[in-house]
């Protein structure tokens, strides 16, 4: 079974449940479609900060510059180097993630190694400083004992993953 | 932190630009991108409703409920300090179907609930429970089985075969938790064995 199979089943068992149980599917539809209309538009302001902060870091030469530091030591890895700034951000923010994403994509395409990878970083991984801050802050927890590293693991993993699943799978 | 990586980013374009002397590319860079940035909102918009539509149709359809069910069942043996009828035990199955179905707005208050009643029912004031910890980092390990804003950022920039990250999605997600939760369950897994060495002494 593919990938491209997969959604057309999924959307079919839901809204086959919907008629068997006789949601009104129409209008939950447009509920949960407005709700994240909202989170959208909440993301307008932070996306036009950090995207414009990633666009001069990439004008200025900032990233080549960094890159090129640094890139002969990941390439040796076989991990691509574009997709550093990437896994750098990934844990801390997920609205700067999703901008160096872009810009990622915007320089090296889609369809290459690294856009690839970074695809499936962005897809497996989630805000991990984000959700430990809230989730232990409303319980006010102070010691998180390993959590963090815990998480770290799960995030070096992803990161990891993703270069060797897209290398052996879609290479 | 973020105003950090935003002022972070800033300085250092700004300084890189005196090395490379692109102020002009800086500067159209400035103008630009803000337009950008909106353009991609309204881009992932699309995707986001519908999906968003989609899985509140599920959620009412009772296939939330189901999953949960099922997690419950794969989810027992993992959290052994919670009564598996309890509220904690059923809002932490909430949040991980939500997190599953990609329903981040219902996940992260389910989570918060789950949290607020893992502490009452574990007694926490401080220090987190091995409950907690397992739990937390579940959620930053992000099963999903859509990517939704990755899939509709491969169609933006056109993408061939956008689709065709998806399994490879799963594959790493799955990896990724199988990670996490073993550095998260393996201190406990070996205070638990000193324990029951220090009692057949």
């Amino acid at each position: 079974m593919t990938a491209a199979m997969m959604i057309p089943l999924i959307l079919l068992a839901i809204i086959g449940a919907g008629i068997y149980k006789r949601t009104d599917i129409f209008s939950e539809f447009a509920k949960g479609a407005g709700e994240n209309l909202k989170v959208c538009a909440e993301l307008v302001p932070s996306l036009v900060a950090l995207i414009t902060a990633v666009g001069m870091f990439r004008a200025s030469g900032a990233q080549e510059l960094i890159i090129g530091f640094c890139s002969d030591f990941f390439t040796s890895l076989g991990f691509p180097a574009e997709c550093l700034p990437l896994a750098l951000i990934r844990p801390i923010s997920g609205s700067g993630a999703l901008a160096v994403y872009e810009n990622l994509l915007e320089q090296c395409g889609p369809d290459s190694f690294a856009g690839k990878a970074a695809s499936v970083m962005l897809g497996s991984t989630e805000t991990t400083f984000y959700t430990l801050a809230v989730y232990y802050g409303a319980v006010r927890i102070k010691n998180t004992r390993h959590t963090l590293a815990a998480s770290l693991a799960g995030d070096m993993t992803g990161f990891i993953f993703s270069v060797l699943t897209v290398n052996l799978l879609l290479m | 932190m973020l105003s950090v990586i935003f002022s972070v980013l800033m300085i250092i374009s700004v300084i890189s630009a005196f090395i490379t002397g692109r102020f002009d590319e800086l500067s159209e860079a400035v103008l630009n991108e803000p337009v950008n940035a909106v353009e991609l909102c309204i881009y992932l918009c699309g995707g986001m409703c519908f999906w968003g539509g989609i899985m509140r149709v599920a959620e009412k359809s009772g296939i939330t409920e189901g999953l949960t069910k099922l997690f419950s069942v794969l989810l027992g043996g993992l959290f052994k300090g919670l009564d598996k009828n309890g509220r904690a035990f059923r809002a932490i199955c909430m949040n991980i179907t939500a997190n599953m179905l990609g329903l981040g707005n219902a996940a992260t208050p389910l989570g918060i609930e789950a949290m607020k009643a893992i502490a009452e029912e574990e007694k926490a004031e401080s220090t987190a429970t091995p409950s907690m910890v397992i739990f937390t980092v579940m959620n930053t390990a992000s099963v999903t089985l859509i990517p939704s804003t990755a899939l509709s950022m491969r169609m933006k920039y056109g993408s061939e075969s956008p689709l065709e990250i998806v399994i490879p999605v799963w594959i790493t997600s799955a990896a990724a938790l199988a990670v996490s939760l073993t550095a998260a369950i393996l201190p406990y897994t070996g205070s638990r064995q000193i324990k029951k060495e220090k009692r057949q002494k």
